[in-house]
């Protein structure tokens, strides 16, 4: 027999006339937050990310002045008024570049994050993770109350990553450390 | 379990008695375990909705435990029709042997890891080393264990053990590269750990991982972590290969909006932990290929009263609530599976043969700490007095008890510990009520036995 079929059928004989379940699903859907905006805001700025909430009309230029001299990858599908890019996929490329400049899929109110699925405007996930610095921005109408509203909009057939504030350990003596393998620093514009 | 990984060779009373006498690792779990336990208790606080998603958390386990069959089977289809490779593994042997044969495949001999349970379970960076391939751990905390010749001894902080001043020791003696004048500040150390494996993730081809979740609905892969070691491990390498237990299965996409809530919080304390990656089959252009381990799970489903242990989502936040784990440490439990879970899941897992593992049940004072701060409820006493039974091993038995009296030995504590296991007594209700019924109505719960308490109490305070 197959490791395969021994295990199926091990699993089978195990389970035999146990009974069958049904899952309660008593817990919130969505939440009641009045305001979004802030909810994320103040979340997001807990785990020591960098927050701004800038009006959709002066986005370009606050990115202008955030990007400054750095040499950014911005992936393609941004708007064409935002601020130019280096391109670059390969991981010297990658590794080269001073940051790197985002849209995002969806984000959570709740619980502060940030979830890519490397459409339009938030390229492969290297171009997210080797770069030391991440600016992204998240449109209100991206910013959902809690985490089921967030799994609801997501595709599992796309490869997601979920971000919630920057890279982080707390091996040494419990103490946090902000930024270890994953971007330093994490740089959110909220446009409203 | 058929590759066992020993911390401390001895019965889990002999290695908690050498664990008590170091007061650095009593210093530091206890620091460790109270901070954890603190910052769990306030984002648990912060949901109204807790319990109910504990209540779906565990019949979602439940149910998948209930159905596992054909889970997997549906897991195998979904992961093979988006271009990944299944492999099915009976054992230890036959999973180190198939990922052994995956890397030779490569042509590499060097691989890079992220944390994983499972792959510390079966033993495989040892396996791989003897087909003449190094693994390399990434994590942190591995790193630290790894490099200094040593065990885990914390699910989550697996080198809480060590203090800074031990750590820059062992990164002074065993790195190459160490930045020039290394302090023992945290953050010096992390950035001398960042520095070592940079360039090994930017070249490495090959990486393991295991996996938090598995979805058998769609075949996505969930991976939680913290650093950013995990994203490099999952992203760079042209082929990924993941070994997980055949319980991590959850059935539906839909299930994740329960587990992304439940598991970060009960695990680190925080709302979310920094990064979660997702991903299924082959994506990006990867080689994916998914290890399917049994390794003694099916035995433990067979177990009316022991199946629960598999709804365990590792997220230690029995550990850091135990006031036996607090005082033993990790290694006494002589498994990659410390504190309560370790001791009614390793057991199951390995049979009870070894005088260790016969000793497990007895780690503990049955005061119920563990079940309440579960989120996924596994009855965790009700397993270990299940497991006493079976066991029957005198001699254990009398070391066992000796050993949880010295470690609980003033009399605050105890009474404590009396008073809670009265109260827990009240709370374990003879049937699950409503739909949580369907799998405990197979059974009623047993009684926490009064009298061997007592009586456990009165040797103890004599030993
Ligand atoms: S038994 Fe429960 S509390 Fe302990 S690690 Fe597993 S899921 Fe967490």
């Amino acid at each position: 027999m197959s490791a395969r079929e021994e295990i199926l059928a091990k699993v089978r004989r195990a389970v035999a006339g146990a009974p069958e379940t049904s899952v309660p699903r008593g817990y919130r859907m969505s939440n009641q937050v009045s305001d979004l905006v802030g909810l994320f805001a103040e979340r997001v700025d807990d785990y020591r990310a960098v927050v701004h909430v800038v009006p959709a009309a002066e986005v370009p230029g606050r990115l202008a002045e955030l990007v400054g001299e750095r040499r950014m990858i911005v992936p393609e599908g941004l708007p064409a008024d935002w601020p130019r890019g280096i391109g670059g996929t390969s991981v010297a490329e990658l590794d080269a570049a001073d940051g790197v400049l985002t849209g995002c899929a969806v984000a959570i109110a709740e619980t502060g994050t940030i979830v890519l699925d490397t459409g339009p405007g938030q390229g492969r996930r290297a171009q997210t993770l080797v770069p030391d610095y991440h600016l992204c921005v998240v449109r209100a109408d991206q910013i959902v109350s809690g985490v089921p509203e967030a799994v609801a909009r997501l595709d599992p057939a796309r490869p997601l990553t979920w971000i919630s504030g920057p890279s982080a350990t707390s091996d040494i003596e419990l103490n946090r450390v902000e930024g270890v393998h994953g971007p330093r620093t994490l740089e959110v514009v909220i446009s409203t | 379990m058929s590759s066992t990984f020993l911390g401390m060779p001895g019965s889990f009373p002999k290695n908690a008695a050498k664990a008590v006498q170091n007061s650095q690792l009593r210093y530091n779990l206890r620091k460790a375990t109270h901070t954890i336990r603190g910052k769990r208790a306030n984002v648990v606080g912060e949901l109204p909705d807790w319990q109910e998603l504990r209540a779906a958390g565990k019949a979602i386990k439940d149910e998948t435990l209930r159905h596992l069959d054909r889970y997997l089977v549906q897991m195998e289809e979904a992961v093979t029709r988006a271009g990944g490779h299944v492999h099915w593994a009976r054992d230890a042997d036959e999973a180190n042997r198939i990922v052994g044969e995956l890397i030779k495949a490569t042509g590499e001999t060097e691989v890079v890891k992220v944390k994983s349970m499972a792959t510390q379970e079966i033993g495989l960076n040892e396996a791989l080393a003897a087909q003449g391939v190094t693994a390399y751990e990434t994590d942190l905390a591995e790193l630290i264990v790894q490099l200094g010749d040593d065990f885990p001894s914390h699910i989550l902080v697996p080198a809480i053990h060590r203090n800074r001043a031990e750590i820059r020791e062992i990164f002074l003696d065993k790195m190459e590269k160490v930045p020039e004048g290394l302090t023992d500040e945290p953050r010096a150390l992390a950035e001398a750990a960042r520095l070592h494996l940079r360039e090994r993730f930017l070249k490495s081809k090959v990486a393991i991982s295991g996996a938090n979740f598995m979805v058998a609905e769609t075949g996505t892969l969930v991976v939680l972590e913290s650093e950013g070691n995990g994203r490099m491990c999952l992203t760079l390498p042209e082929t990924l290969i993941s070994v997980v237990g055949i319980e991590k299965l959850l059935p539906a996409w839909r299930d994740l909006e329960v587990f992304l809530q439940l598991l970060p919080r009960s695990s680190t304390g925080e709302r979310m932990n920094p990064y979660t990656s997702m991903w299924t089959g082959s994506v990006e252009g990867q080689d994916f290929h998914l290890v399917l381990l049994d390794n003694g799970r099916t035995d433990v489903l067979a177990d009316e009263v022991g199946r629960q242990a598999l709804r365990c989502i590792r997220c230690s936040a029995c550990l850091n609530v135990c006031p036996v784990y607090e005082r033993a440490g990790g290694h006494a439990y002589g498994s990659v599976y410390p504190g309560p879970i370790g001791a009614i899941l390793t057991p199951q897992l390995r049979g009870m043969s070894s005088e260790l593992d016969a000793s497990l049940p007895y780690a503990s004072s049955l005061c119920g700490a563990c079940f309440e701060a579960c989120p996924v409820a596994i009855d965790i006493p009700e397993v270990l007095v299940d497991l006493r039974a079976k066991v029957r091993h005198k001699p254990a038995e009398r070391a066992g008890m000796r050993v949880a009296g010295w470690i609980l030995n003033d009399q605050v504590r105890l009474a404590k510990a009396q008073r809670l296991a009265t109260r827990f007594r009240k709370l374990v209700p003879k049937r699950l009520p409503g739909p949580l019924s369907a799998w405990t109505d197979t059974r009623d719960l047993p009684d926490i036995p009064e009298e061997s308490f007592r009586d456990w109490w009165e040797r103890n305070e004599r030993a």
